[in-house]
């Protein structure tokens, strides 16, 4: 398959934006759905559905066989060891809930340490603060240099005796900046401190090995790669799943039910409470068919060129200004433009049938740290193009013109 | 839709140049909004009289070129107005921005009806509504005296 032609299976590029084709910058927020999987939902919905689960007959067992079948593609994509390792969540989001939630319970108790660091998404922080408010704990957040990458000694300074688990992203959804976590996760494990990678903007974009990063928790948003909404993927290791009190109760994670006792189910269902989103894990798989067809290393590479080509572009724009420079980045680029409000750079664009973000991305840590109060933010999928970032180029000259700016 | 409905020189113009930015001197009511889905905050400043007068308007605050403008705007216009003519004057402004009505009080001459109809045109951006109205959601904040902090999305 030519990587240039890709955008041809996802049918949402013949809709017109404004009379204009669209051009998709948004990627880092939700991706747009290839035909296979969109094909996938209607065929579940319309010849198979049934929950999974319990129920004898013969919808339910193949429903259920489609569902597993899932689970093991996830299990490969990102190279655990075990498909119970494997949980689905409702969002990424949950994912990082669900281990905050239980671990804390279990773990955490008045002044202990949570390290974080200053690239985190609001979902990588708000779970953690629960467990601040609730129990008391300490939240700390490893300093970031002005190019937008952790500074690894200061890191290292901030763990201490207190530290009982790390939470990092892997690559942040503003700087693009990608995080070295396997060297952080060996930091850690040399204290015995657990780290948790949330993994929402990396899925799509670089190989994820669980085994290579040896980390111990892992957050997968499914709708960023390519996959259905209201699902997520939560990798954990066996003996952490193990070991940790379910999440959510309700019917499916039970083993025995009494009036005086109740015993939970096997992994994975011990996490997976009450009816999944059935038809969005089956189609889930046709999303990492779509990767694996593509091929991570054409994929990387694809967006590698598209990275380099878009940032030689905007420097090359007067009065854009590109959000930091990290050593090893992905196609996520924020900016400003002086004298433009980027919600304004966002309405003018989109007339244009640009699609990008503005604001300060769910990041309010990190945009302080930067000194901004809000950013502009195209990011990339597999089917944007050069043509695209000429588009964004031009656009952007518009507004411009539209402010009258020299 | 053409964006220079949206963006009209008057627009820009407060956009870049807001009047009345700053406290102003002897304030005695003031309130703060923000909109936490985008960022934008602004603080306004009233100098109240006993005869209920608001004698000065003024405001601190970042956000895009429709909330600068909007808010530069209505402190021109509610300046040196009674409290009951700057609430009718706001009225106007929700339903202008609503539904499109013309701003009919008698209290503001045609060349600041035109200024304050330079805005309508967001009504045609449903996502930006809330940046031209947020600054007077606050000014109504502050003119009830209750130093409420207004926030879009609560």
């Amino acid at each position: 398959m030519n990587i240039n032609n890709i955008k041809s299976q996802f049918p949402i590029f013949l809709k017109k934006i404004n009379g204009k084709p669209l051009v998709y910058l948004d990627s880092s927020n939700s991706a747009q759905k290839p035909i296979s999987v969109i094909n996938r939902l209607d065929s579940f919905y319309k010849n198979e559905f049934s929950n999974v689960g319990r129920s004898i007959h013969s919808l339910s067992v193949n429903a259920t066989n489609k569902f597993e079948e899932t689970r093991i593609s996830v299990q490969k994509f990102i190279n655990a060891n075990s498909k119970d390792e494997i949980i689905f969540t409702k969002n990424a989001t949950e994912s990082i809930n669900l281990v905050a939630s239980t671990f804390g319970q279990q773990n955490i108790e008045k002044g202990d340490e949570i390290l974080l660091t200053e690239l985190e998404h609001h979902s990588n922080y708000v779970p953690w603060h629960y467990l601040r408010e609730n129990k008391g704990a300490i939240i700390k957040f490893a300093p970031i240099n002005d190019e937008g990458d952790i500074i690894i000694s200061e890191f290292e300074k901030l763990i201490t005796k207190k530290t009982k688990i790390i939470a990092i992203t892997h690559l942040s959804n503003v700087t693009g900046t990608i995080v070295p976590v396997k060297e952080i996760v060996d930091i850690a494990h040399k204290k015995n401190i657990p780290v948790l990678v949330d993994g929402c903007q990396s899925a799509p974009h670089i190989k994820i090995d669980v085994k290579d990063l040896d980390c111990d928790f892992y957050a997968i948003s499914c709708h960023k790669v390519y996959g259905p909404t209201g699902l997520g993927v939560l990798y954990a290791k066996k003996k952490w799943l193990e070991k940790l009190p379910p999440f959510i109760g309700g019917g499916g994670m039970i083993n025995e039910v009494k009036k005086d006792k109740i015993t939970y189910a096997k992994l994975p269902e011990k996490y997976e409470a009450g009816t999944m989103p059935t038809a969005e894990v089956v189609a889930f798989n046709e999303s990492i068919k779509f990767m694996n067809m593509i091929g991570m290393e054409n994929l990387i590479k694809h967006e590698k060129e598209l990275t380099n080509y878009a940032l030689e572009k905007l420097r090359s724009i007067n009065s854009v200004r590109l959000v930091g420079n990290p050593k090893n980045k992905a196609g996520v680029i924020s900016f400003t433009i002086n004298g433009i409000h980027p919600h304004d750079i966002a309405t003018i664009l989109d007339e244009d049938g640009v699609a990008i973000r503005a604001g300060h991305h769910c990041c309010q840590i990190l945009h302080e740290k930067l000194n901004v109060n809000a950013t502009a933010r195209a990011s990339f999928g597999v089917y944007n193009t050069k043509e695209d970032v000429d588009i964004l180029c031009k656009a952007i000259e518009n507004c411009r013109k539209v402010f009258d700016l020299k | 839709m053409d964006l220079k409905d949206l963006y009209q020189d008057i627009i820009l113009e407060h956009g870049k140049n807001p009047r009345n930015f700053g406290k102003c001197d002897g304030h005695n009511h003031t309130a703060k909004g923000y909109n936490p889905l985008c960022g934008d905050q602004v603080e306004i400043y009233l100098k109240v009289d006993k005869e209920k007068n608001v004698n000065e308007v003024s405001f601190e605050g970042s956000g895009c070129a429709i909330s600068m403008a909007s808010t530069s705007i209505m402190t021109e216009l509610v300046k040196g107005k009674s409290l009951d003519i700057a609430k009718e004057i706001i009225n106007e402004f929700f339903n202008m921005i609503k539904s499109g009505s013309e701003m009919k009080t008698k209290d503001l001459n045609d060349d600041q009806k035109i200024k304050i109809m330079s805005l309508s045109g967001v009504k045609k951006y449903p996502m930006r509504v809330k940046c031209a109205t947020l600054s007077w959601h606050t000014l109504i904040s502050a003119l009830d005296g209750k130093n409420k902090e207004v926030n879009t999305e609560k």
